[in-house]
């Protein structure tokens, strides 16, 4: 690898380089730790992508992202259980909770992203029996205000079963509170996101996604000060622009990319000015107001004011238009659809964007990835064509 | 040992029958698609709204009864070849990417031109492609599309939670709304409750038949010939000529469940089957099981469109409400995976199986996502002998005859083996 050799503020390499150590740990030590040190606490996982922490975080339990395992265990026994044609993070997060890597969380929460994940739930339902795992609807009908309406009552539903497992009726003032904390972490990570926009050789995408991924694993009242550390860091670091292609990232929303394809790709030469890791950990494109209905507004948010994602279908305006859009917003040259293999909504969605992309005269490329591949040659390579294609045209 | 293959394809009287309503069903496709026809609404047939359909005349268009129809006829491949050149990837649900190929063919298929929607009507029940799927249909059409939301039935209970039953029954108050201006007329509530009673009248002959193969011979099969039953069920129901073709279907089933006549010459295994056929391939697949005397008696592909035979009936007293359970409760296709279990186990035992062969399609993941942990369950925690094999319900691609036919041969065998040390 050769990287032009810059200073860089080592306070800035320790915190990322500690967040990409525990966004590969499958023993969830730090969280573990952190319990320890809470006595009666619990934890309650959460599968992506959209998963509302704060009602976790004011029943007085810890909000984890169990994200699968990437290439972190061996799959030995999930396999006979989810076919070949399934996607790795299904499997993989099977696969800890049997191998009892999950045995410290009270609960699991499952979200109507697709067939596989609602499928995933009931498997952990029966294996799992002690777990209190629930799976939550998100609304699709959102033209109708009846969507939002509903949503706040699901809420409700999962809130009083959440409860009942940590022992605390949250008040509003605790919803506020948990509302509150998660905005600062959401408003710090979007803030992030505009420097990595306006100034790409500043954070890379590698980093902020580690970063965004450690947030998953800890307690939001530590990752608030590390993510505003990064910030008051960020502006002295170091470093000069490079000659990259500016792209936007699509498809990596549910199971996570290696951080090394991360790399591989921006070392091919792209800037990634934006992109959908950990979507559902980001959330809202403004903070979520707070007024004396948290549920409701909560539920606002996601029908008014959330990123648009590959698992929110929303009939007033199309997710190609969205991209398009953001393409345009960013000054981004290009597209890359980084899509989970056997992901269905991500591959999907790829049919339309590649027509609305081509239409719009966008060049786009497509890398399918699994969690688990840890050589990236061949993505090299065509990220590579792809961005000398880009540059020479 | 298995013995030379019966001719195992029903040909009873409503054979004939289904052939020609679903042919005039077909019909009416066509006259609508050249703009001489009812409005056409495009629907999934998991749970729907059918009835309101049909109360305002309109036609519904089922795209996956037409992509399962092209898979029959042979013609899925060169359309899931087109859509993929579009950019649908090899491991999307290939009923899509048919549809999407024929759509952009012209929409002509052997058994009828489908009609251009006039609304996307998306009874999101259960499968997440749903969306997707007339998504895409809606980009392409530029027709109005309306995402109707049906919470999935995740909760342990028995019954779907009141708020759901209550969000359910809003939606079909705006999309009587919907309808009303695109037809400029407004809902004639007596015609729907006709309508409704028609329903309920077919769901009750429906469920009658399915309970007729617990008997010894089961009269028919209860997933190959199921599915002739199928097509009128949900292209038909809410209408006079569905409500006479399963009087009809009764009559018989009941007659040659009397005279003890089954499928085959001799009933030697009774099978429950999970998962949908592999429809280019339906014969072929068929008789790898009645080479051994293998009838399935229930199957949950036949409920992916209602579930009747515990005892559902739509209610011309609570249209909207019957509506509503129908979507969230009475269907496969929006229950989770334990209630699947659940169903399937009521079969084993209430209708007398002696195995389950799960048929796990690649491109269903609704179906098929996890069903080793099924097989798991049914084998080591019920002790019922299971069989998992692997293909899809309309890509060809991915049927490999002999190795099915080995994988069967060897599960039949096995069962036969035991069988004789049990006699000894
Ligand atoms: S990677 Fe895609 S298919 Fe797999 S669980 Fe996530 S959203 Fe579903
Ligand atoms: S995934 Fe299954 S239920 Fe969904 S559209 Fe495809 S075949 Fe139908």
């Amino acid at each position: 690898m050769v990287t032009t050799p810059v200073q860089e503020t080592s306070k800035l390499n320790a915190i990322f380089d500690s967040c990409r150590e525990m966004g590969q740990d499958p023993e969830f030590n730090v969280a573990k730790r952190w319990l320890e040190d809470h006595p009666g606490k619990k934890a309650i996982g959460c599968f992506p992508i959209h998963c509302p922490v704060e009602l976790i975080h004011a029943s007085g339990m810890l909000p984890l992202g169990i994200i699968g395992a990437g290439t972190q265990i061996e799959v030995t026994y999930a396999d006979s259980r989810f076919q070949s044609f399934v996607c790795s993070i299904v499997k993989t997060t099977l696969e800890l909770g049997l191998t009892n890597r999950l045995k410290f969380l009270e609960g699991m929460l499952f979200h109507s992203i697709c067939d596989p994940a609602r499928n995933l739930s009931s498997v952990f339902q029966r294996n799992f029996p002690d777990m209190f795992v629930e799976y939550i609807h998100f609304p699709q009908n959102f033209a109708s205000p009846l969507a939002r309406k509903y949503l706040a009552t699901e809420y409700q539903r999962i809130l009083d079963g959440l409860q009942q497992r940590s022992g605390h009726t949250p008040t509003v003032d605790d919803l506020n509170r948990s509302i509150a904390l998660y905005n600062r972490i959401r408003a710090g990570l979007r803030e992030i996101y505009r420097i990595r926009t306006d100034t790409p050789h500043m954070i890379s995408a590698a980093e902020s996604f580690v970063l965004t991924r450690a947030g998953t694993l800890m307690a939001p009242e530590e990752f608030v000060k590390i993510v505003e550390e990064v910030l008051a860091e960020l502006p002295g670091r170091p470093s000069r622009p490079k000659d990259r292609i500016r792209v936007i990232l699509e498809g990596s929303f549910c199971e996570l990319p290696p951080v090394g394809l991360i790399e591989t790709v921006e070392q091919a030469g792209c800037y990634i000015l934006d992109d959908d890791f950990l979507r559902g950990w980001r959330w809202f494109t403004e903070d979520v107001p707070i007024r004396d209905n948290p549920l409701h507004e909560l539920a606002e948010s996601y029908s008014e004011r959330a990123y648009y994602s590959g698992t929110k279908h929303d009939t007033r305006e199309t997710k190609a238009a969205h991209l398009i859009q953001m393409v345009k917003e960013k000054k981004a040259d290009a597209v890359i659809m980084q899509a989970a293999k056997f992901c269905e909504p991500a591959l999907f969605d790829y049919a339309l964007y590649r027509k609305a992309l081509d239409e719009a005269k966008i060049p786009h490329l497509l890398l399918e990835f699994e969690e688990k591949t840890w050589i990236f040659d061949r993505a090299r390579s065509e990220a590579e064509t792809f961005v000398e294609s880009l540059l020479f045209d | 040992m298995a013995q030379v293959t019966p001719k195992s394809d029903y040909q009873g009287r409503i054979h004939n029958l289904q052939k020609d309503m679903i042919g005039r069903y077909y019909a009416n496709l066509t006259a609508a698609s050249e703009g001489k026809g009812k409005k056409a609404i495009y629907m999934l047939i998991s749970g729907n709204p059918v009835e309101l359909i049909e109360a305002f005349d309109m036609l519904p268009v089922y795209p996956e009864v037409n992509a399962l129809q092209l898979a029959v006829k042979k013609q899925s491949l060169p359309l899931i070849l087109a859509a993929e050149e579009m950019g649908y990837s090899t491991d999307n649900c290939a009923y899509v990417k048919a549809d999407v190929g024929m759509y952009f063919a012209g929409r002509k298929t052997p058994f009828a031109t489908i009609p251009e929607p006039d609304l996307i009507l998306c009874n999101y029940v259960g499968c997440n492609v749903y969306l997707q799927w007339f998504e895409h249909l809606g980009e392409y059409s530029k027709a109005p599309v309306y995402n109707l939301d049906v919470p999935f039935f995740r909760t342990p209970g028995p019954e779907p939670l009141a708020e759901d039953i209550n969000y359910v029954v809003k939606q079909l108050e705006e999309l009587i709304e919907v309808l009303e201006r695109m037809s400029g007329k407004s809902l004639d509530y007596k015609k729907l409750q006709r309508i409704m009673q028609l329903s309920g009248e077919t769901g009750e002959l429906w469920s009658e038949i399915k309970k007729l193969t617990r008997e010894r011979p089961a009269p028919y099969d209860a997933y190959f010939d199921s599915v002739m039953m199928m097509a009128p069920l949900y292209c038909l129901r809410g209408t006079e000529d569905g409500l006479r073709f399963f009087q009809e279907a009764y009559k018989e089933m009941k007659q040659r469940a009397d005279n003890h006549e089954g499928p085959l010459p001799e009933e030697k295994f009774r099978v429950v089957m999970e998962g949908p056929p592999p429809w280019p391939f339906l014969r072929q697949f068929r008789d790898m099981f009645s080479r051994w005397g293998a009838v399935a008696i229930a199957s949950t592909y036949s409920t992916v469109g209602g579930i009747w035979e515990f005892g559902f009936r739509h209610d011309p007293q609570r249209p909207l409400e019957s509506m509503a359970r129908h979507m969230l409760q009475w269907n496969c296709t929006n229950r989770n995976f334990l209630q699947r279990y659940k169903q399937l186990k009521d079969y084993v035992d209430d209708w007398g199986a002696d195995a389950l062969v799960i048929h796990s399609v690649k491109s269903c993941r609704l179906f098929s996502a996890g069903q080793g942990d099924m097989r798991e369950y049914f084998t080591k925690q019920l002790n019922v002998p299971t069989l998992l094999i692997e293909s899809d319900l309309e890509d060809p691609r991915y049927f490999s005859e002999a190795q099915l036919r080995n994988r069967v041969d060897a599960f039949f065998e096995s069962l036969e083996h035991q069988r004789t040390l049990v006699k000894k």
